[in-house]
């Protein structure tokens, strides 16, 4: 089947199989910050935005995402730079896999909630697994986010 | 993986029983969280997602969930907190993640009647309604009891009536499935309360004024499984229903 879909802003049309998913989909349109961990929906790591909203990618069906809006991270560069640096400054990534999909989730819970509390953001990130650092870190980088204005 | 063979996005909801209805696997599409876990191969998908049945209504007397409502949609709805308090956000919550909120929905949490299901427990503690195109409109009890069969799943009805309601759940890790899950509502002293992840699925275990833990713990079933012994559920369960009670009279 054939499916156009707006990645970060432009339009990709592609014949599909109706069975392949977001993820495979925007891998092919290039989009290489997109991460596969665990495929069964636990992990965070293929985190995108359909419609400003966060959804696991390898989960998604791309002809169901068909019509809608995906960001992926670098759609978003600029306004994750912010973060990053606190990521960063924090020397709160290891690996760093794990690291466009929670980006994409901590972006998404800045636009969406206010002065969240430490266990609303626990919460909130509860779906992203890192397997090297702890969180302390990332949590002390979160922190500083949140607090710069939007 | 699943495979999927066609793919199709009814415009109304009698096209997609009838492709429902015209093929062994041809199967509905959810949030398709769960289909993704197996291995099923399907022959045509039917999409609900282009027929409007993501909105949680006001409808004067009644509030109306769609079944195409994400997990994430009930927790935050400020309609369903001004009535049933905090039942529906925490009994979700602690399901997976946000982004998998986003996307899975009311409607296949329901039709899957999974055992350890947070989202039938919660609905079971409330007189609420499953709206099904084929059989009609019935009780969350019946549909919780009944075999599977194929129909499509359009909405849940529930009565727009302040409850005082409780959800509690025993969990070993955050994210993790429950080892048992307890909802307990209360309006004009009559409660209803619902034990679920025993590990068979949620049923109504009391619908009265006098609710006593211990007795309605008594006349459950418990089973083991790798996450809990049914000793071990017979033992918290009254405990959960205690701590639901003692929410309940304070929320009251
Ligand atoms: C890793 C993981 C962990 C989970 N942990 C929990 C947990 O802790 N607590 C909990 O309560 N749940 C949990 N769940 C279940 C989850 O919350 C959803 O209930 C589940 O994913 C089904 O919802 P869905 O929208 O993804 O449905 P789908 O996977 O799309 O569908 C599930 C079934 O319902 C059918 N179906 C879907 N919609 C309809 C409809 N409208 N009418 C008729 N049939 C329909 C489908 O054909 C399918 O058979 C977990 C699931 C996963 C994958
Ligand atoms: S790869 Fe999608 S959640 Fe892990
Ligand atoms: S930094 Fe390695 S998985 Fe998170």
């Amino acid at each position: 089947m054939q499916i156009t879909i707006a990645i970060n802003g432009k339009n990709y049309t592609r014949l599909v199989d109706p069975d392949t998913t977001l993820y495979t989909f925007v891998r092919d349109c290039g989009c290489y910050s997109v991460k596969c961990g665990c495929e069964t929906t636990n992990c965070g790591l293929c985190t995108v935005w359909m419609d400003g909203t966060p959804v696991l990618s390898c989960s998604v069906l791309a002809a169901r995402a068909a019509g809608h809006e995906i960001t992926t991270l670098e759609g978003v560069l600029e306004e994750s730079k912010q973060f990053t640096d606190f990521l960063a400054a924090e020397g709160a990534e290891q690996c760093g896999f794990c690291s466009p999909g929670f980006i994409m989730n901590v972006l998404a819970m800045k636009r969406e909630l206010s002065n969240p509390t430490e266990s609303e953001i626990q919460q909130y990130l509860s779906g992203n697994l890192c397997r090297c650092t702890g969180y302390a870190g990332q949590m002390r980088a979160i922190r500083k986010y949140m607090e710069v204005e939007a | 993986m699943y495979t999927i063979r066609q793919f199709l996005r009814p415009s109304n909801v009698e096209e997609a029983y009838q492709a429902l209805t015209a093929a062994r696997n041809n199967t509905v599409l959810g949030g398709c969280m769960w289909l993704r876990l197996g291995h099923r191969a399907i022959g045509t998908a039917i999409d609900l997602s282009g027929l409007n049945l993501d909105a949680i209504t006001d409808t004067g007397d009644t509030i109306e969930i769609g079944a195409m409502v994400s997990l994430r949609q009930l927790e935050t709805s400020e309609l369903l907190q001004q009535q049933y308090g905090t039942l529906f956000r925490d009994a979700v919550s602690g399901i997976v993640g946000t982004q998998f909120r986003n996307t899975a929905t009311v409607g296949g949490s329901v039709y899957g009647r999974f055992g350890f299901s947070d989202v039938l427990t919660a609905l079971l503690a409330l007189p609420a309604q499953v709206k099904l195109y084929r059989r009609g409109t019935i009780s969350i009890e019946e549909f919780a009891a009944m075999p599977y069969e194929k129909d499509i799943l359009e909405s849940i009805i529930l009565p727009k009536q302040i409850y005082a309601a409780s959800y509690q759940h025993m969990r070993f890790q955050a994210t993790d499935f429950p080892v048992l899950t307890c909802a307990v509502s209360c309006r004009d002293d009559v409660y209803r309360i619902s034990v679920g992840a025993r590990p068979q699925k949620a049923c109504l275990a009391y619908h009265g004024s006098s609710p006593d833990a211990q007795r309605i713990t008594d006349n459950l079933n418990f089973s083991s499984n790798m996450r809990a012994s049914a000793d071990y559920r017979r033992k918290i369960c009254p405990v959960l229903i205690r701590r639901a009670l003692k929410e309940v009279q304070v929320c009251r």
